[in-house]
């Protein structure tokens, strides 16, 4: 026990003492929070909006209004005629147009439907279509309050997963992905490195020619990182939710047996990466490729899965990340219960103990 | 009176608060085999980089190769050949691919290296290694073709650090017989050892203490001056003095 | 102490053969010194021996406890040291010491004063990180960490490689103290006068061991005549003495050159030879030998 006390030691010293190490661990996340959460902004904004309403009612105003007072709409007049609207466009003055149909108020009385149209400048594909979905949010929320004040015999909830961020901040989308990459990098490459260097600097040969125990060693190695890793998820947390305003809806409890779980799980692989290279170099290299490139790519951090082709999407499974994203999301942004991320709990754990035994099988009690 | 290929005046280095080397002066004759020795920190590594233009001097002034140390040093690189313990060649090319960078890094033409490659591979009886990977030659091999490479581009000083830790005596010899051999060809050689035997092959040694020169003569002279008949014993005393590194 | 039986290791698919058969037996307190070249072999018997290499075949018993079946036992008796990169360089000397003392499940008090007389040379510097230190003084704090769990067997590879004479000296002074405390020590130099201060020393080249013996008793083998030539121009002397006929080995040692003769040569015949070829100041005398001279003939053969 003293040995092992006397090895963690050892190693949070190491970590204090080299200035490189220590802002890789604290200032990466911090960089990716802020990075991710207002210098890459997938939002789209100052979208240039004009209305055309021929037949202005109650209903239509009060659109009108949502729309004008939306900051992510720049308001730009009722445009007379449809000629003009479609004139505004090519000019390219325009980016969004509402177009109200005649006597909207009374149809939607009187037939229970009426339909809006929305022309959107499409040409930059993203941007056209966010501009729709914002301005079909606004409407939908101005026709929820509308259903609220209305005695109708029943109501139809239509639960949209854009409920949980109806005006599509990217930061929630980001902010799991963060955590899931930064967490991977610190165990993986760190714990990788930690252990490569001891064979590096000859230092090895002495710790195998003792009574230490290699498993000692190895457990003794991840303790300073599975530290720095919480801390650094802590971190994120609060940066997200203070800085960024991302919430925190499902149990806080949920989430840190989780992310301890996930931590288990990289510096597993950063053990296994270990037992497989012998220069740090490469472990950094080694790591950084498989690690990092994969959870970037695709664990549905900036990419949705479903929009990858199949091939990909199968690949995605192995990537530990997807499935640590995939929790966070639900718990936090969506404050789901343990009942329905146990699948991917039992994902996370079954990849743990792979890469653990992996380790194990490989890893050499002798120098060969 | 042939000409200094060393000639240095109150070269001293300073970092910060230390002063690694002390306003050292001596020079060195073309074709001699100059011992610089001293204890580990002494300033020994400190000094020969700025001989081989690689550290500005804080103070002082010099020539290497006639090229002065200050204004010139980049002349003085092109002109010398230097060989450490720590790095010499490339572990995974092969030896005629070692023999081939370095060539062309000191400006030899195609031709010149193919022709003198030859030679030298005849000379050490290397003709069957020609394409084995440096990594597989054992160490002694290792460091005479490392010393071929340096002298490859014929300069006129080549600075050896060290050059021959960790191999066995007879080795050693082989070695040292090659830089005989060298100086023969008018090569001066500035080399930095351990081994007090290889003090006694040079024509001069000098001894660092501290940073200073406390010691330049031919070692029968030392031995004589101070009463001792090794090299090993003139060494001890001086080194006694000394107030760094390990003692 | 040591028990070593027809040892056998190969490298690189069979291509490199490091130890061709290797028996020797170490005794309980001995210095026993494994001269040779790099490449020769020492290393991976050092590691086998120190339980981190299996051997093709062969056995090596340290202690009555073997290397590879029991090699737990192994590691808790032996106190090991590779050369150069043994010491965490980012701790200090302090740090080094504590942590290598807990290594061993003890304390450095317990055995303070094993490493009293050497750890009192680095003392002063004990807070400073150990990639600060001089290459002597790394050195005797690797040594420290060795000794600190007072080990039985010392098993040290090539511990003064690179290290200035004087530090070399102490270090030699220090491990003939161990010595009188018992400790059996096992090290490999690549410095002939340090071979001299073993209590055996054992010659190895290409995987086993051409010599193993006493100083005194490899001397006392030497079979060639010796003869010391002394004269200027070195370089030259040594070609213009190979060149003769009866003139078997001729090398440098220091300012003088060392000669193995054939029977029947004179050194007047040789003085006037050289004298011939313009050697005029020579002065030729038969010489003892010394390990070295007997490590130069057997490794020439």
């Amino acid at each position: 026990m003293k040995q092992f006390i006397a090895f963690v030691n050892k190693e949070f010293r190491h970590i204090l003492r080299d200035n490189r190490t220590l802002l890789i661990i604290f200032g990466i996340p911090v960089v990716q929070i802020l990075l991710f959460g207002f210098a890459i902004n997938m939002e789209v904004q100052d979208i240039r909006v004009a209305i055309y309403d021929p037949t202005p009612d109650a209903l239509t105003t009060g659109i009108t209004e949502r729309i004008r007072q939306s900051a992510y709409f720049n308001y730009q007049g009722n445009m007379q005629s449809m000629v003009d609207v479609e004139v505004a466009m090519r000019k390219g003055k325009l980016d969004l147009a509402v177009v109200f149909p005649q006597n909207f108020r009374e149809s939607l009385v009187h037939s229970g439907k009426t339909a809006i149209q929305l022309l959107s400048d499409s040409s930059d594909p993203n941007r056209g279509s966010i501009s729709t979905t914002y301005a079909t949010a606004v409407i939908a929320r101005f026709q929820q309050e509308q259903a609220d004040l209305i005695q109708i015999p029943f109501q139809i909830q239509t639960e949209n997963r854009m409920i949980y961020n109806p005006l599509m901040k990217s930061s929630y989308m980001f902010v799991p992905g963060i955590m899931g990459l930064v967490m991977m990098i610190i165990c993986t490459i760190m714990t990788s490195v930690s252990i490569v260097r001891e064979k590096e600097r000859g230092t090895m040969e002495v710790l195998l020619a003792s009574p230490l125990r290699l498993g000692t060693m190895i457990f003794a190695k991840t303790i300073p990182y599975m530290v720095i890793s919480f801390i650094d998820f802590i971190i994120i947390l609060l940066l997200s939710y203070f800085v960024l305003g991302v919430p925190v809806n499902g149990s806080l409890l949920l989430l840190f047996l989780v992310a301890i779980l996930y931590i288990m799980l990289s510096l597993s692989y950063g053990l296994t990466v270990s037992t497989m290279v012998e220069k740090q170099l490469n472990a950094v290299i080694f790591s950084a490729i498989t690690a990092m490139i994969p959870v970037l790519m695709l664990s549905g951090m900036i990419f949705p899965i479903d929009n990858m082709p199949h091939l990909l999407q199968a690949l995605s499974v192995i990537v530990p990340a997807r499935w640590f994203i995939d929790v966070v999301r639900k718990v936090m942004i969506q404050g789901l219960g343990i009942t329905m991320v146990w699948k991917e709990i039992l994902m996370l754990i079954g990849m743990t103990l792979f890469l653990l035994g992996v380790t194990i099988a490989k890893t050499k009690k002798r120098l060969e | 009176m042939s000409e200094k290929v060393i000639a240095v005046s109150n070269l001293t280095k300073k970092f910060g608060n230390f002063t690694a080397v002390d306003h050292i002066t001596f020079d060195v004759e073309e074709g001699e085999i100059f011992g610089f020795l001293g204890a580990n920190g002494a300033g020994k590594t400190t000094a020969m980089q700025m001989l081989c233009g690689i550290s500005m001097p804080t103070a002082g002034s010099g020539t290497v190769a006639g090229y002065d140390i200050i204004k010139e040093n980049e002349r003085i690189k092109r002109n010398i050949g230097y060989m450490s313990q720590k790095f010499s060649l490339y572990e995974d090319l092969k030896v005629w691919e070692n023999i081939r960078l370095f060539g062309g890094i000191y400006g030899l033409s195609d031709k010149e290296i193919a022709k003198k490659t030859d030679a030298l591979l005849e000379r050490l009886n290397f003709r069957e290694e020609r394409n084995t990977m440096v990594k597989y030659l054992p160490l002694g091999w290792k460091q005479k073709l490392a010393f071929s490479v340096a002298i490859f581009h014929e300069p006129k000083i080549v600075f050896l650090d060290e050059p021959t830790g960790g191999v066995d005596p007879a080795m050693r010899r082989q070695f040292w017989e090659m830089i005989y051999e060298a100086a023969d060809q008018g090569i001066t050689v500035f080399v930095t050892t351990h081994y007090m035997d290889e003090a006694e092959y040079c024509n001069r040694v000098s001894i660092m203490v501290d940073g200073r020169i406390d010691a330049l003569d031919t070692p029968a002279e030392l031995r004589h001056r101070f009463n001792t008949d090794s090299m090993d014993e003139v060494f001890r005393q001086l080194a006694r003095k000394a107030k760094r590194g390990d003692a | 102490m040591i028990e070593v039986k027809d040892l056998h290791k190969r490298y690189a698919k069979g291509k490199v053969n490091a130890l061709n058969g290797l028996t020797f037996s170490v005794e309980e307190g001995e210095v026993f010194g494994v001269i040779g070249p790099d490449g020769a072999g020492k290393s991976s018997l050092f590691r086998i021996l120190a339980s981190l290499l299996l051997p093709d075949s062969g056995t090596a018993v340290m202690n009555g406890h073997d290397v590879v079946k029991d090699y737990r036992r192994v590691r808790q008796i032996i106190g090991y040291m590779p050369g150069r990169f043994s010491l965490y360089q980012d701790l200090s000397v302090e740090e080094n010491l504590a942590f290598f003392a807990t290594l061993f499940n003890t304390t450095i008090e317990e055995n303070y004063h094993l490493i009293k007389d050497i750890y009192q040379q680095i003392e002063p510097f004990k807070k400073r990180r150990a990639g600060a230190l001089s290459g002597g003084m790394k050195q005797k704090l690797a040594l420290s960490c060795a000794l600190i769990h007072k080990p039985e067997i010392l098993i040290l590879d090539e511990p003064t490689t690179g290290v200035d004479p004087v530090s070399r000296k102490e270090f030699w002074d220090m491990l003939g103290r161990l010595k009188e405390q018992g400790i059996t020590i096992l090290v490999s130099t690549a410095y002939m006068d340090e071979a001299s201060r073993c209590d055996r020393i054992a010659l190895i080249r290409e995987g086993v061991f051409i010599a193993s013996d006493t100083p005194q008793g490899i001397i006392d083998h030497y079979a060639e005549r010796l003869w010391s030539v002394e004269g200027s121009r070195m370089s030259a002397l040594l070609k213009a003495l190979r060149n003769h006929t009866a003139v078997k080995t001729s090398f440098a040692f220091g300012d003088k050159i060392h000669i193995t003769v054939t029977e029947g040569l004179q050194t007047g015949e040789l003085k006037q030879y050289l004298a011939e070829k313009e050697f005029g100041e020579v002065h030729i005398a038969p010489i003892k030998p010394t390990v070295e001279d007997c490590f130069m003939a057997l490794t020439s053969e």
